[in-house]
C-alpha cells in the first residue's frame, strides 16, 4: 500500500518543528513569529496523522487530535492578530524590538 | 443518563450559564456598570454555593471527563478566588466601558480550567489548557490604550503559543510510542524509552511555562506588570492554581513509571525557581513586578512539596494553593484599590501609608507576613507542610536550601512592611476610600489567612479526600 516508511515522515515533521523554532527565536516581525508557531503546530499535525495511519490504524484518535489542533490554531491566531493590531495602534510598529518598554 | 450528565457537569454548566446571561444582558438594553457588577457578583456567589451541594463521582464521554470530590474541591477553590477577584475589581471596573466583556473573558477562561482539571484524556486536557489561556491573553490587553498592556498581551500570547506547541509535540510523541491518550491507560506503556523521555521533557516544559518555573519564567514579570491589576491577580492565582492541580495529578498518575527521572528534574527546577524568584524580587521597584517574582518563588516552594510524590505532597500543594489564594489576593486587592484611586504602582509610593490609610496598611502587612511565612498566619503552615512533604524523600540538601531561602524572602517582604509603617515620607498617598465590595473581599481574605492556618480540619479534609481516591 504505502511505500514511504514512517521514519521519512517523522524526519520531515521534526525538521519542520525545528525550522519553526528557529524562526520563532530569530524573526523580529510579529506576523512572522506567528507563522513560525503555525509551522510547529503543523509538524505536530503531521506526526499525529502519520502515527495514526502507520501504527494504530484501528482507532482514529490521532486524526481527531489533528482536527482539534487546526481549529484551536485558528482561534489562537485570531486573538494573536487582534493583539498585534492593537499593539500597532499604540506603538506604530510590529517589530518585537520596538515593544521592549518592560525589562527585568 | 440525562440527569447524571447535569449533576456531574454542574459547575461547568453554571459557568456557561453565567456567560450566556452576561451575553443576553449585553444584547438587551443599556445598563449601568453597577447593575452588571451586582448581577455578576450575586451569580458568582450562587456558583460558589452550588459547588458545595449535591456532589457525585463519575465518568463521562468515554473517560474524557471525570469528576470526584477532590476535583470538585479544586474547582471550589477556583470559584472562591474568582468571586474575590470580582469583588476587588469593583473600583477599577466601575468607570470602564466594557464590563460584561471583561467577565465573559475571565469566565470562559475559568470554564477551560474546569475542563482541564476534570480531563481524563490528553485531548481534553489540551483543549482545556488552550481554552484557559487564549481568553486571558485578550484580557491582559484590556486597557486598550495603554502601551504596556498591549506589550504584555503580545508577550503572553506568543510565549503561551510556543509553550503549548512544545507540549503538543510532546503529546504527539507520547501518542506515537503508546498508542493511547487516556490517562488511566498511559502508565502501562511508559518506560525509560528515549523517545518517551524526550516527550516527557517537552510536556514538562509546557507545564513549566504555564506555572512560570525558572528557566521558563521570563514572560511572567512583564505580563504581570502590563496587565490590569484584576487580570494580574487572576493570572497569578487562578491560572497558576489550576495548572498546578493538573500538573500534580498528571505527574503522579500518568508519569508514575518515570518517578526517578522527574524527581531529579523537580529537584533542580525547584531550587532554581526559588533562587531566581528571590534574587529578582529583591531588586524590584514596581509593586506588580515584585509580586510577580514573589509568586515565582512561591511556585518554587510548591515544587519542593511536589517532589515528595506521596499523598501528603498532593495535600500540601492543594492546601498551599488555598492559602496562597487568600494571601496573594489580599496583597493584590490593596494594589488594586491604591492603583485605581491614585494611579501609583511603585513600592516607594507606599512609604508612610500607615499615616493616611491604616486599614489598607494592616491588610497589606498581614498579606506580606503570610506570603513570607511568619507563624500566626496561614502562610507559615502552608510552607511547613510543603517542606515536610518534600522531606519525605530524605533529601536534606533540598530542604535546607529551601528553608534558607525562606529567610532570604523575609528580607524583601519585610522591606514592604518597613516602607509602610516606618519610612518617613513628606508626601504620602492621600487617604483612599475603600469601596464596600473591596472591604468584603478584604474581610474574606484576612479571615482566611488567619483562620485556615490554625484550623486543622481543613488540612485533614483535603487529606481524607486524597486518600479516598
Amino acid at each position: 500500500m504505502s511505500t514511504v516508511p514512517l521514519t521519512h515522515i517523522l524526519f520531515v515533521s521534526t525538521a519542520l518543528f525545528f525550522t519553526g523554532m528557529y524562526g520563532l527565536f530569530t524573526r523580529r516581525n510579529m506576523i512572522t513569529i506567528l507563522m513560525s508557531v503555525e509551522l510547529i503546530l503543523n509538524s505536530v499535525n503531521i506526526n499525529f496523522v502519520a502515527f495514526n495511519k502507520y501504527l494504530y490504524p484501528q482507532k482514529m484518535e490521532g486524526i481527531f487530535f489533528t482536527i482539534f489542533i487546526i481549529t484551536i490554531a485558528a482561534a489562537e491566531a485570531a486573538v494573536a492578530i487582534a493583539i498585534v493590531i492593537n499593539l500597532y495602534r499604540t506603538h506604530k510598529s510590529i517589530d518585537v524590538d520596538d515593544a521592549t518598554e518592560m525589562k527585568w | 443518563m440525562w440527569t447524571d450528565f447535569l449533576i456531574l457537569m454542574k459547575q461547568e454548566m453554571a459557568v456557561v450559564a453565567m456567560v450566556f446571561i452576561l451575553l443576553f444582558m449585553k444584547l438587551g438594553k443599556d445598563r449601568s456598570n453597577e447593575s452588571y457588577m451586582n448581577v455578576i457578583n450575586v451569580l458568582l456567589l450562587l456558583n460558589l454555593i452550588l459547588g458545595f451541594v449535591c456532589n457525585r463521582e463519575g465518568i463521562l464521554f468515554n473517560e474524557m471527563f471525570r469528576t470526584n470530590k477532590l476535583i470538585v474541591l479544586e474547582k471550589n477553590i477556583l470559584n472562591l478566588a474568582m468571586l474575590i477577584i470580582s469583588l476587588q475589581s469593583w473600583s477599577w471596573l466601575k468607570t470602564h466601558k466594557h464590563v460584561p466583556e471583561f467577565y465573559i473573558l475571565l469566565l470562559s477562561s475559568l470554564l477551560g480550567m474546569f475542563f482541564m482539571i476534570s480531563s481524563g484524556n490528553l485531548l481534553m486536557f489540551y483543549l482545556g489548557l488552550e481554552m484557559s489561556t487564549i481568553p486571558v491573553a485578550a484580557a491582559v490587553n484590556f486597557d486598550l490604550a495603554k502601551r504596556r498592556s498591549s506589550e504584555g498581551a503580545m508577550k503572553l500570547i506568543f510565549s503561551s503559543a510556543f509553550s503549548s506547541a512544545c507540549l503538543l509535540f510532546g503529546i504527539s510523541m507520547l501518542y506515537g510510542t503508546t498508542g493511547t491518550l487516556v490517562f488511566t491507560e498511559l502508565p502501562q506503556h511508559i518506560s525509560n524509552n528515549p523517545l518517551q523521555l524526550f516527550a516527557f521533557i517537552l510536556i514538562i516544559a509546557g507545564f513549566a511555562f504555564k506555572i512560570s518555573v525558572a528557566p521558563f519564567h521570563l514572560w511572567t514579570a512583564d505580563v504581570y506588570e502590563g496587565a490590569p491589576v484584576s487580570v494580574t491577580s487572576f493570572l497569578s492565582v487562578i491560572s497558576k492554581g489550576a495548572v498546578l492541580f493538573v500538573f500534580v495529578s498528571v505527574l503522579y498518575t500518568v508519569f508514575s513509571p518515570l518517578a526517578k527521572v522527574w524527581y531529579n528534574m523537580i529537584f533542580i527546577l525547584s531550587l532554581l525557581t526559588i533562587a531566581i524568584g528571590n534574587l529578582f524580587a529583591i531588586r524590584q521597584e514596581n509593586f506588580k513586578r515584585f509580586l510577580a517574582f514573589s509568586s515565582i518563588a512561591q511556585v518554587g516552594f510548591i515544587l519542593v512539596g511536589v517532589s515528595g510524590g506521596t499523598d501528603i505532597s498532593t495535600t500540601s500543594v492543594i492546601y498551599f494553593v488555598l492559602i496562597y489564594v487568600f494571601s496573594n489576593l489580599a496583597a493584590f486587592g490593596v494594589v488594586s484599590v491604591v492603583t485605581s484611586a491614585t494611579g501609583k504602582e511603585n513600592i516607594s509610593d507606599y512609604k508612610g501609608l500607615y499615616k493616611t490609610n491604616p486599614a489598607l496598611s494592616w491588610v497589606l502587612a498581614i498579606a506580606m507576613f503570610s506570603l513570607a511565612g511568619v507563624p500566626p498566619t496561614a502562610g507559615f503552615f502552608g510552607k511547613f507542610f510543603l517542606l515536610i512533604a518534600g522531606a519525605g524523600k530524605g533529601n536534606y540538601i533540598l530542604i535546607s536550601i529551601a528553608a534558607l531561602n525562606i529567610i532570604i524572602s523575609l528580607y524583601y517582604y519585610l522591606r514592604v512592611v518597613k516602607a509602610i509603617f516606618m519610612d518617613a515620607n513628606s508626601t504620602p498617598l492621600p487617604s483612599v476610600r475603600i469601596p464596600l465590595m473591596s472591604k468584603l473581599a478584604f474581610a474574606v481574605c484576612i479571615a482566611g489567612v488567619i483562620s485556615i492556618g490554625v484550623a486543622s480540619p481543613v488540612y485533614d479534609y483535603i487529606y481524607s479526600l486524597i486518600v479516598l481516591n
